[in-house]
């Protein structure tokens, strides 16, 4: 066996097996109980923000930002998050948050906001700028 | 209905050229077919076809993007692309950035670079335009079918920039003739693209895309044709330049990042950052094999492999970005055009033919047998290559997750650390790579003499060891956060990149003695060692200034990932930064370019220095509220302060101008004073008190006059203003009751025998004025830049040198 096939076979090896640990990492998109169901393990929660519940005073701590969280099926859950509040985050149709259950309560780490989709929520802002020119006329 | 005031034929005009460009790209592509099969005696007549073709191509695209220019800057809102991407108040410099905004714009620019490269090949590919050109044609034709916008058996092809906005939105004022007297502007170009980087990022970044297609369409028309050795030649300078050109590209992106996004650096592992990263990745690697087969014969299917791969990888990049389907895993934002079908035949229609014939023709391919020496150049070249094609492989996979839970219905998601896990990978590459580009140049082709080896070789190693041992020594590099074998292989890193430096200089200077113009790779391995070692040491010793443990629980501190990294700053009031005490001096509105921008002014602590920063933020448009932040950055030559602000309080109530002052009040102990809304008891004074916001050591001196605030409603408050004592300097450290709006401060004690202390109280009007921001130090970050430039250097360098040697063969 060539050498050029040996080292071929293990930098193959090792790529299979960092990929292997990469999926070893992964983890699962989840809902409220789901997330529940296994405290202490870094899930990914699709939920909504439960209006009225968010509390953030930045001069007090820039770095405290909570509110509760509802998923799809309207369990909810109290989300901590040490960081500054994202723009338009009470504007969110659906929130991707990063993080986990701990003592009840989900310690977030990274918070992605999202709407279902960009192209038709893009047609509805235009429509919504449309209106008043068009109520002005009627 | 007759609509009044609409400007209809401009629109019309761009789409009969879209059409056109469709239809001459496939005469095109046909009669470069028919040039590259047909008998000598037909050959000439096809060629001329083609050209022509193409030339009609070449100007429907610019009448294209003419058309579309005419609409954006005379502001046509009739046309939804102007209205959606642009607004009036854009500043002329933007009105280009609102092409590639939209997905049509972006295709515009990439199939204009088709054109441009296009017409250099006619003009000097010679025997090999007609088949390389086939390929160039097809992919153009691929392209405008992304812009014709029609339906086709129920299924929408492409999606034309001249669309009407009545006939795309639906809404009641379209039922008026005179609906255009109500639009009177358009949404706006996204804030976030609103940056100079913006402007030239694109376009570099499409040529570099649409230069891999040469070296692909080169290894298409080698096993079309069969000639498998001669396409090798010219198909090196294209290589190079693409490597040079998407690598410029790549990093415009992430100066862009770190100069206007807030990713808090310049390289986040972002999809959108990987998928154009792999392409140039597996390039750089086609590149090295193609030179390993022109100097020794070896590596030309690797070769075949590359080529294919990188443009394949460009097209699957596109789907990625384009296709929505990294909506949950990415920052960017991704439009969802319905074209997902089309992507995926743009890559399969590259795809199956290309790998079809790769392996139906895999035994014709010239290959040699015998095992390359170990002592040879192209034995590490190659192995160089593949590491940095798995190295892509990696972090191509690893983004693919939202794609293979597409396609098998699962629902995984990026674990905790995605930015570490390629990190610890990618590390280990820059080793790799970092030691055979420092090694391998001094190695020759075929076989390398042992003699040769002891008498160049060991110089540059030693050199580089004592450097780096020096980095590491003296360079605070202590990131210990990912564990002690991580920081163990930053240090390996370091070693390894400047390596790469010093034994690339040294190669030029020892070996080459100075001969400029054959260095180019030489110069170009220093970039990118340089590049390394940019990255290393500005990633691994970056600093968080705006360190807050504001409200951590005291178990908490110290613990090595803390995410506390925003601190606010109310107007006027120093505040404790690191090195820095920084103050929110004030605010200014730029006409101009709408941006607002806020001076932080930075004092250090030993009186050395003072500057101002001017972080700004810019109104969101498009519907959507709030502002979005762009980051400052003060350059010294071996570090970056760099800041940028993470939240406002509300706008509105922040333009309110604060006028009032402090009051100063002299108190006892045990006093009460009244302010207009309750009244304050001095409790008591606490020497180096313990609270989640201040620790102390018994080193400090720290007097805390501890009060209560009961307002009229009841509520109660404390606050604990400082008095701190620092290298024989008094500091004052307030205290705020955001629910009251009151500062207060402990000024000084005055008598301490009588035990009067002074204090300050300041009641704002309404709400206080603060900005809440993050600051980070980089250091030697500009060694990353300079890196990446060197490096085009060098590339650049080896093109000429080797464009100017087949010129000179060409003549004798």
């Amino acid at each position: 066996m060539k050498k050029t096939h040996i080292i071929l076979l293990v930098l193959i090896a090792v790529s299979i097996a960092v990929l292997i640990s990469f999926m070893g990492d992964i983890t699962t998109y989840d809902t409220v109980t789901s997330a529940k169901e296994k405290p202490g393990k870094f899930v990914h929660l699709i939920a909504k923000m439960e209006k009225n519940s968010m509390q953030y005073d930045p001069i007090k701590n820039p770095n405290y930002l909570t509110f509760v969280a509802v998923d799809s099926l309207g369990n909810s859950i109290n989300v901590v998050y040490n960081n500054t509040k994202p723009t338009d985050i009470e504007k969110s149709e659906r929130l991707v948050l990063k993080g986990k259950v701990q003592d009840g309560q989900f310690e977030c780490k990274d918070i992605l906001l999202k709407c279902p989709s960009k192209y038709k929520d893009d047609m509805n802002a235009a429509q919504k700028q449309l209106q008043p020119a068009a109520s002005m006329t009627n | 209905m007759e609509f009044v005031g609409e400007h209809l034929l401009p629109g019309q005009i761009g789409h009969f050229f879209v059409i056109l460009s469709l239809v001459a790209s496939l005469i095109a592509t046909f009669a470069f077919f028919k040039a590259t099969n047909a008998e000598a005696s037909l050959k000439s007549g096809w060629l001329k076809l083609a050209r022509l073709a193409f030339y009609a191509e070449t100007i429907s695209v610019l009448a294209v993007f003419a058309a579309l220019y005419y609409i954006i800057s005379n502001h046509l809102f009739e046309y939804k692309y102007a209205w959606q991407h642009s607004s009036r108040a854009l500043q002329v410099e933007y009105l280009l950035s609102c092409f590639w905004e939209g997905q049509e714009g972006s295709f515009m620019l990439w199939s204009f670079w088709h054109c441009v490269l296009g017409l250099i090949l006619i003009a000097r590919a010679k025997r090999w335009e007609a088949p390389v050109m086939t390929v160039v044609s097809f992919a153009q034709f691929c392209l405008a079918t992304m812009l014709i916008g029609i339906y086709f058996f129920g299924t929408k092809v492409g999606s034309s920039p001249f669309v009407l906005l009545r006939n795309e939105t639906p809404g009641p004022i379209f039922s008026q003739p005179n609906y255009l007297e109500f639009i009177r502007d358009g949404n706006g170009l996204n804030a976030l693209l609103q940056n100079y980087w913006m402007v030239i990022h694109p376009p570099v970044l499409f040529l570099g895309f649409a230069s891999t297609l040469i070296p692909f369409a080169y290894a298409m028309a080698g096993l079309w044709t069969r000639d498998h050795k001669g396409w090798a030649v010219p198909a090196i300078p294209w290589a190079a330049f693409s490597t040079a050109v998407l690598g410029v590209g790549i990093m415009m992106g992430a100066a862009w990042a770190y100069e206007s996004l807030t990713f808090g650096g310049y390289w986040a592992w972002d999809p959108v950052e990987n998928a154009s990263l792999v392409p140039w990745l597996v390039m750089v690697g086609g590149m090295h094999t193609n030179l390993v087969y022109r100097s020794s014969g070896y590596s030309l299917r690797a070769t075949y492999f590359f080529y294919i791969v990188s443009f394949l990888l460009v097209l699957y990049s596109t789907f990625l970005t384009r296709s929505g389907v990294l909506g949950d895993t990415s920052v960017h934002a991704f439009t969802d055009l319905g074209m997902n079908l089309q992507l995926v035949l743009f890559i399969l229609v590259f795809l199956v033919p290309a790998f079809w014939l790769l392996i139906a023709r895999r035994k014709e391919i010239p290959a040699i047998h015998k095992e390359e020496n170990t002592y040879s150049r192209e034995f590490w070249m190659f192995i160089g290559s593949l590491v940095l094609f798995l190295s892509a492989l990696v972090i191509i996979v690893s983004t693919s997750l939202p794609v293979f839970n597409k396609i098998f219905g699962t629902k995984w998601a990026v674990g905790e650390d995605a930015e570490g896990f390629h990190n610890q990978v990618q590390i280990f590459v820059a080793i790799i790579l970092g030691l055979l580009t420092g090694v391998t140049q001094y190695l020759k082709y075929k076989d390398t003499p042992r003699s040769y080896i002891r008498k160049h070789l060991y110089l540059p190693l030693f050199v580089s060891l004592a450097v780096s041992l020096c980095i590491s020594i003296w360079g605070n590099i202590d990131y210990d956060q990912k564990g002690i074998g991580f920081l163990a292989a930053i240090h390996l890193a370091i070693f390894a990149s400047v390596y790469s430096v010093i034994g690339n200089a040294g190669y030029i200077l020892l070996v080459l003695r100075g001969r400029v113009r054959a260095a180019g790779a030489s110069v170009a391995h220093i970039g990118f060692g340089l590049v390394l070692v940019g990255i290393l040491i500005s990633s691994s010793t970056k600093e968080i200034l705006s360190h807050n443990t504001t409200g951590m629980s005291p178990l908490k501190i110290g613990e090595k990932e803390s995410p506390l990294e925003n601190i606010t700053l109310v107007k006027g009031l120093a505040t404790d930064m690191g090195r820095y005490t920084a103050t929110y001096v004030k605010d200014t509105l730029n006409e101009r370019d709408r941006k607002r921008y806020y001076e932080i002014n930075f004092k250090s602590k030993n009186g050395k220095e003072e500057f101002s920063l001017f972080p700004d933020i810019i109104e969101n448009n498009k519907g959507s509220e709030g502002v979005t932040p762009n980051p400052d950055a003060r350059h010294y030559w071996n570090r970056d302060i760099f800041t940028y602000l993470t939240f406002l309080g509300d706008p509105e109530k922040i333009r309110a101008k604060d006028t009032s002052t402090f009051r100063e009040k002299v108190v006892r102990i045990g006093d009460t004073i009244f302010y207009s809304n309750g009244l304050i008891i001095m409790n008591k004074v606490v020497i180096n008190p313990q609270s989640d916001k201040h620790q102390f050591t018994a080193a400090d001196t720290a007097l805390a006059l501890d009060m209560t605030v009961i307002s009229k409603e009841g509520n109660r408050f404390t606050a604990q203003p400082l008095l701190k004592v620092e290298n024989g300097m008094v500091e004052v450290i307030p205290d705020t009751v955001m629910a009251q709006s009151l500062v207060l401060t402990f000024n000084k004690v005055q008598d301490q025998q009588k035990g009067l202390l002074e204090m300050g109280i300041k009641e704002t009007s309404g709400v206080l004025d603060f900005v809440t921001l993050k600051v980070y130090e980089f250091p030697f970050i500009n060694v990353l830049w300079i890196g990446v430039i060197v490096m085009m250097i060098g590339l650049f360098m080896s093109i000429f040198q080797r464009l100017k040697r087949s010129s000179a063969l060409r003549a004798s």
